[in-house]
């Protein structure tokens, strides 16, 4: 008989991760594949639509990023938490939050020229998402509940908030009926680059991610974050401000998702209406870990997360395959991944049985 | 308030918390056991379209709800797989399981929108039903909602006096001694995270067969994570979990008809109500706790040995 041995690795193996990730990706797509064939669709050309929806024109991969903004903020979020191993699954209603904070910036003072709009929103959003995010932290701290729970409760509190505004007092008068604000004055909307389809808010990406990204490596503060993660017991013992640490990466989580939906709204659609949160949180949160919790590859796995959206626009116009088809394919990578990693982390071989 | 209004609230409480009550006691089961599936969102919806499409196709509400289970305890399994076989993060390897279990049935669900299938139908139970008050509140409903009655004393019982129910206890306190102490602790997981996803399986099959009878996609809309929170709120014992269910089945019931009677409050700020209400008895139940009741080695993998 023959039996597995199995060995935790000194060295964590780097070149494989890119290994796992294909490996994961391949069976991910076989498995959709099936599902695919479940329903009658030909899954061969599905799949190949996918990618060339996503990737194959200069006009797709514009698309791309620009559903990579929103994806890429709330992720940055969500990894500054995940450092501390706090769990903010709550970037889908801090998102939503931020939405509201900016539209309401934007509804009430529409006259203001935009360099006073858009700095108000921009404030605004950060504020709202930052507390949506700081309640959960306060209630972890204070009152132990578990932040898992009140995050994601958060999510649905946020996005009936929305519901209600958009229904009730915000709606747009003349709109027939649907649930929407007015569209926003040109001075509340983040413009496009040049004759590009994306907007500015790419900078916002780059200047949050750069910021994050030095404030892991060379601030103090950032240090002890990161210390405080690896070792909570240990970094009390060092004198570490745990309670504030929280505090601060849950509002800093909340406030980045914040501006994430500052952009969708202000950019995207130019008014706040329901369609706005679409899963882009709970997306971040895929990406997040996937990208292992770091700044650059969050970008790329925010991208290519992107692209599946993208190219799953494709697949619902052409093939009329249901948009939670994204959701099976999410699942599946996040799923596939966590299980390769054991092959990153621990040596497998093949022994005898004694 | 006239017992005429209540009585029929009560009576509704009671039937829509049973699917929470299954899902709650299930991830009672797989908790107790150190794994924490954070999947019963996904789980209780693929159990949701699993049950009715097999109503649908076979006509039997029966085999409907157990094949339910068995969709259930299969997607467990992958929680199972990952955490168990592949030392995966519990808390990711849980989130990854509400999102492909979500799109699954959404997806897989998308043809059979607003479709009925057969489902269970109340069934009043001879002379009980007759007590007054107590009988139209708890003996006259579905079979569904009875059999969830046994379930709870069933755990109780199991982990309180068989020797497996007190191996897979002893594994989720102290993996390492339950395993030097002979017991294999990764089979007492996999047993934990199997029967435990069958049962909120059933919590998912509960909607479909017997609270709305059609297929609506996001049919669950949170109650998995509502069941998560109870499973604290009950300090993980079944016991507990009934009172937990059946007060959040009220606040829906009532919720419910709030909207239909007319009121001038927005109907997004009542469907705030029972994931408002969450938060406050999580914060009621977590504060100023030990807590002690936590099965202490919940959410920790068990390191494979050389």
């Amino acid at each position: 008989m023959f039996r597995f041995k199995i060995k935790k690795r000194q060295e964590p193996l780097v070149w494989s991760s890119c290994l796992v990730f294909l490996g994961a990706l391949s069976l991910s797509l076989a498995v959709s594949a099936i599902m695919l064939a479940l329903q009658n669709k030909p899954p061969l050309t599905a799949i190949v639509l996918l990618f060339n929806g996503a990737f194959g024109s200069l006009l797709a991969i514009q698309d791309c990023l620009i559903k990579a903004v929103p994806i890429f903020l709330c992720s940055l979020g969500v990894a500054v938490a995940f450092r501390l191993k706090i769990w903010n699954i709550g970037a889908e209603g801090q998102y939503a939050l931020g939405a509201i904070g900016a539209t309401w910036v934007a509804l009430r003072f529409p006259d203001l020229p935009w360099f006073v709009v858009l700095p108000g929103m921009l404030a605004m959003a950060f504020i709202a998402g930052g507390l949506w995010g700081l309640i959960p932290a306060v209630l972890k701290l204070y009152m132990r509940a578990n932040e898992i729970i009140v995050t994601l409760m958060f999510n649905y509190l946020a996005i009936l908030l929305l519901d209600y505004l958009v229904y009730g007092p915000w709606k747009d008068p003349v709109s027939f009926g649907f649930p929407m604000t007015r569209e926003f004055s040109t001075s509340a909307i983040v413009g496009k680059i040049g004759h590009t389809q994306l907007n500015w808010g790419i900078i916002l990406c780059i200047f949050s991610g750069v910021a994050i990204w030095i404030f892991f490596k060379y601030t103090r503060l950032g240090y002890e974050l990161k210390a405080s993660g690896e070792n909570i017991n240990a970094a009390r013992y060092a004198g570490l401000p745990y309670h504030r640490l929280v505090m601060l990466v849950l509002f800093l989580s909340g406030a980045l998702a914040g501006w994430a939906g500052f952009l969708e709204a202000s950019s995207t659609i130019n008014r706040l209406q329901p369609g706005i949160v679409v899963g882009y949180g709970y997306t971040a949160i895929v990406v997040a870990w996937l990208a292992r919790l770091n700044p650059i590859s969050i970008g790329i796995a925010s991208f290519l997360l992107a692209g599946l959206r993208v190219g799953l626009e494709h697949l619902q116009l052409d093939l009329q395959v249901p948009a939670a088809f994204g959701g099976i394919m999410e699942g599946l990578i996040l799923l596939t991944v966590l299980a390769g990693s054991f092959f990153i982390d621990y040596r497998v071989s093949l022994g005898k049985k004694s | 308030m006239n017992l005429e209004f209540l009585i029929p609230l009560l009576a509704a409480a009671v039937q829509s918390g049973t699917p929470i009550l299954y899902a709650t006691l299930g991830e009672i089961f797989t908790e107790k056991s150190g794994i924490l599936n954070l999947g019963v969102e996904g789980i209780m919806m693929v159990g949701a379209l699993a049950a009715f499409v097999s109503a649908k196709f076979f006509g039997s509400p029966i085999l409907a709800f157990l094949i339910g289970g068995c969709a259930g305890a299969f997607l467990a399994g992958i929680h199972g797989l990952v955490c168990l076989d592949f030392q995966g993060n519990q808390v990711v390897s849980g989130l990854a399981l509400t999102i492909l279990g979500v799109g699954l049935a959404n997806y897989l669900g998308t043809p059979f929108i607003g479709q009925a299938a057969p489902g269970f139908s109340p069934m009043p139970l001879p002379v009980l039903s007759k007590i007054p008050i107590l009988g139209p509140v708890f003996f006259d409903h579905d079979p569904l909602v009875y059999t969830a009655y046994l379930i709870p004393p069933a755990i109780w019982a199991f982990f309180r006096y068989t020797r497996w129910g007190m191996g897979m206890r002893a594994v989720g306190e102290y993996p390492r001694a339950a395993s030097a102490a002979g017991l294999r602790a990764t089979g007492y997981r996999w047993a934990g995270v199997l029967v435990g996803g069958y049962l909120v399986g059933f919590g998912g099959a509960y909607l479909s067969l017997a609270y709305t009878h059609l297929w609506t996609n996001g049919l669950s809309a949170g109650r998995g994570w509502i069941a998560i929170a109870l499973v604290i709120f009950a300090f993980w014992h079944p016991g507990r979990a009934v009172i937990g269910a059946y007060l959040f089945g009220g606040v829906m019931a009532l919720q419910l008809r709030l909207q239909a009677s007319g009121t001038h409050i927005p109907s997004s700020l009542l469907l705030m109500l029972p994931y408002a209400l969450t938060v406050i008895v999580l914060v009621l139940s977590s504060w100023k706790r030990q807590g002690t009741e936590v099965p202490s080695a919940l959410g920790i993998n068990i390191e494979p040995s050389e």
